[in-house]
């Protein structure tokens, strides 16, 4: 047997003391903790594309087609200053908050319907799978019919565009809750409305949250493209009518101007609303990395 | 000291039969089950998978209704889950994980109205400290050991003071040495404080150690085996020389070999 396997000593080591390794924690240089910061990256890789386009755009010297950077910022300076451009953003807003808001409570509303009865979870079900691949646009037509030229009809295809993915995710949460969660809530002695905002609500947040971003992005573009196709019918009009209007009478730095503006407001709303709200819940949470 | 014959039992099953359905089956996880729990027990079921003794537990826990039988606690039938029943899981995700450590266990009190603010606070803090996690009273689950988080879950179930803490394999999930750390500390909070306990494990060892009285229960469907006391220590019995830990793992052993004669006849 022994020659099978090979023979060696024991021993046994005293450890050695703290104060004889280099490094056992060692902060980080100041270029490593600033890099690691998101914003930080994330600004370097805009300041990056601003550069190529101002340099492509200059290469170019077309300002009919690329205008360049500089000179839509400048045709965005003098929008916002003599106001016309923050207006029409403000209504833009005003229009997507009421729609985006109506469209919440209305999902919330079909999943309480479907998280407490079958039938309703069929319902819910079969709802998004029919209405959820209809694009919003598509129903501008018939609203402009039912509601008239105005908010009315903006506002009922933004619910269209915002319902079905929140409904679909807020759903899709709550079907994930593990059955331990469930069942520590209702050990409590939980029941009805208690159990569905103490327990269900909290631990089906990262899907929530993600319906709430991915409603907020459908609806953003829907009321652009509404705006574009039927403008400034209802009075002041906002950023499509903007962007439409400037094409019109050639203004492309102008038009420039309020497709960048449609973006900064998408960027303020995803890194300032949306991931704040983030870092508050969910990854604090560990529930998401 | 356990086990008084003249006193009620805290907790009595009788006869009860429990069934569940899967997509196909229905399927019967335990027959015509009876044990009696008396206060401050440490009571251990114990089987192998397919005894039934995890759907026996959520029958206490109030969680399943039995085609047949009853479960009375305090002579009250069970018909829910309550708070009276504190139940510790295996999972780790038993913790709410959106609360830290002291509010996972103040929202216990709170939500069952058994304490309010400073009091729920005070008590919660207090049971902490027995399960000796004061200094990660503020943290969140997902930055805990599996050891540390399955204390939180005593230590919650503990300061709800039910009527039997109901425990699901709760040390199933971690590692060897955890696991015997947690034993022995369950077992010392057992010494100061005296909760009743009804314990599921499919170890024999670890059944032998936290009980004082063994239910074991043989597979397909669950039935009662035989109900046995322990002592902690696994001793030599002095009559007949052998081990509980042997008897028991010989009755367990007999059922898989007569199985198996049948399933080859």
């Amino acid at each position: 047997m022994s020659d099978l396997q090979v023979q060696r000593a024991e021993f046994v080591r005293e450890q050695v003391e703290m104060s004889a390794f280099g490094v056992v924690e060692k902060p980080l240089t100041v270029w490593e903790k600033v890099f690691n910061r998101d914003e930080v990256r994330k600004g370097l890789i805009l300041v990056a594309l601003a550069v190529i386009w101002q340099a492509y755009a200059a290469h170019l010297n077309n300002p009919l087609l690329f205008p360049t950077f500089s000179s839509t910022i400048e045709a965005l300076w003098d929008h916002m200053v003599n106001g016309s451009l923050l207006t029409k953003a403000w209504f833009s807003i005003k229009v997507l908050l009421m729609g985006y808001a109506a469209g919440v409570v209305l999902a919330t509303l079909l999943t309480m319907v479907a998280i407490t009865s079958r039938l309703g979870n069929d319902f819910l079900e079969t709802l998004t799978a029919m209405f959820n691949p209809l694009p919003a646009i598509a129903l501008l037509p018939l609203s402009l019919i039912w509601f008239g030229l105005g908010n009315g009809s903006l506002i009922f295809v933004l619910i269209h565009s915002v319902l079905w993915p929140v409904a679909l995710n807020t759903h899709s949460g709550f079907m994930s809750v593990s059955n331990t969660m469930r069942m520590v809530g209702r050990n409590y002695g939980l029941g009805g409305f208690r159990y569905v905002s103490k327990i269900l609500i909290p631990a089906a947040f990262p899907n929530i949250l993600a319906g709430l971003k991915i409603g907020w992005a459908f609806a953003w573009r829907t009321l652009i493209a509404a705006e574009l196709v039927f403008g400034a019918t209802s009075g002041s009009g906002g950023l499509g009518w903007f962007i439409y209007e400037n094409k019109n009478e050639l203004e492309i730095p102008s038009v420039f101007a309020g497709l960048f503006t449609v973006i900064l407001i998408g960027l303020i709303v995803e890194n300032l609303i949306f991931r704040n709200i983030e870092h508050r819940t969910v990854r604090k949470w560990g529930m998401q990395n | 000291m356990d086990e008084d014959q003249g006193a009620l039992p805290l907790l009595s099953v009788s006869d009860v039969t429990l069934q569940y359905k899967t997509k196909e089956h229905l399927v019967t996880a335990t027959y015509r089950v009876s044990f009696q729990v008396f206060k401050s027990d440490r009571y251990v079921l114990l089987g192998p998978s397919g005894c039934g003794k995890s759907t026996l537990l959520k029958a206490v826990g109030g969680y399943l209704t039995p085609v047949e039988g009853a479960i009375r606690l305090k002579g009250e039938t069970v018909t829910k889950p309550g708070p009276d029943r504190m139940m510790v899981f295996q999972e780790f995700d038993q913790l709410l994980p959106w609360k830290t450590v002291k509010q996972n266990v103040m929202f216990a009190l709170v939500s069952s109205g058994k304490y309010k603010g400073k009091a729920a606070e005070d008590k919660a803090m207090h049971c902490i400290e027995k399960v000796n996690l004061t200094k990660f009273a503020n943290s969140f689950p997902h930055t805990l050991s599996g050891g540390m988080k399955q204390r939180v879950a005593i230590a919650r179930g503990m300061a709800m003071e039910p009527d039997v803490l109901l425990m699901d394999e709760p040390f199933a999930a971690l590692d060897a040495l955890t696991r015997r750390k947690m034993q022995e500390e369950l077992l010392q909070l057992w010494d100061d404080i005296h909760f009743t306990v009804l314990f599921v494990t499919h170890s024999i060892p670890e059944a032998v150690k936290i009980g004082n009285r063994i239910l074991l229960l043989s597979p397909h469907p669950g039935q009662v085996k035989a109900e046995l006391n322990s002592s902690g220590r696994d001793e030599e019995d002095p009559v007949t020389g052998k081990r509980l830990s042997d008897r028991i793992h010989n009755m367990l052993f007999a059922d898989e070999i007569e199985e198996e004669e049948v399933t080859h006849v």
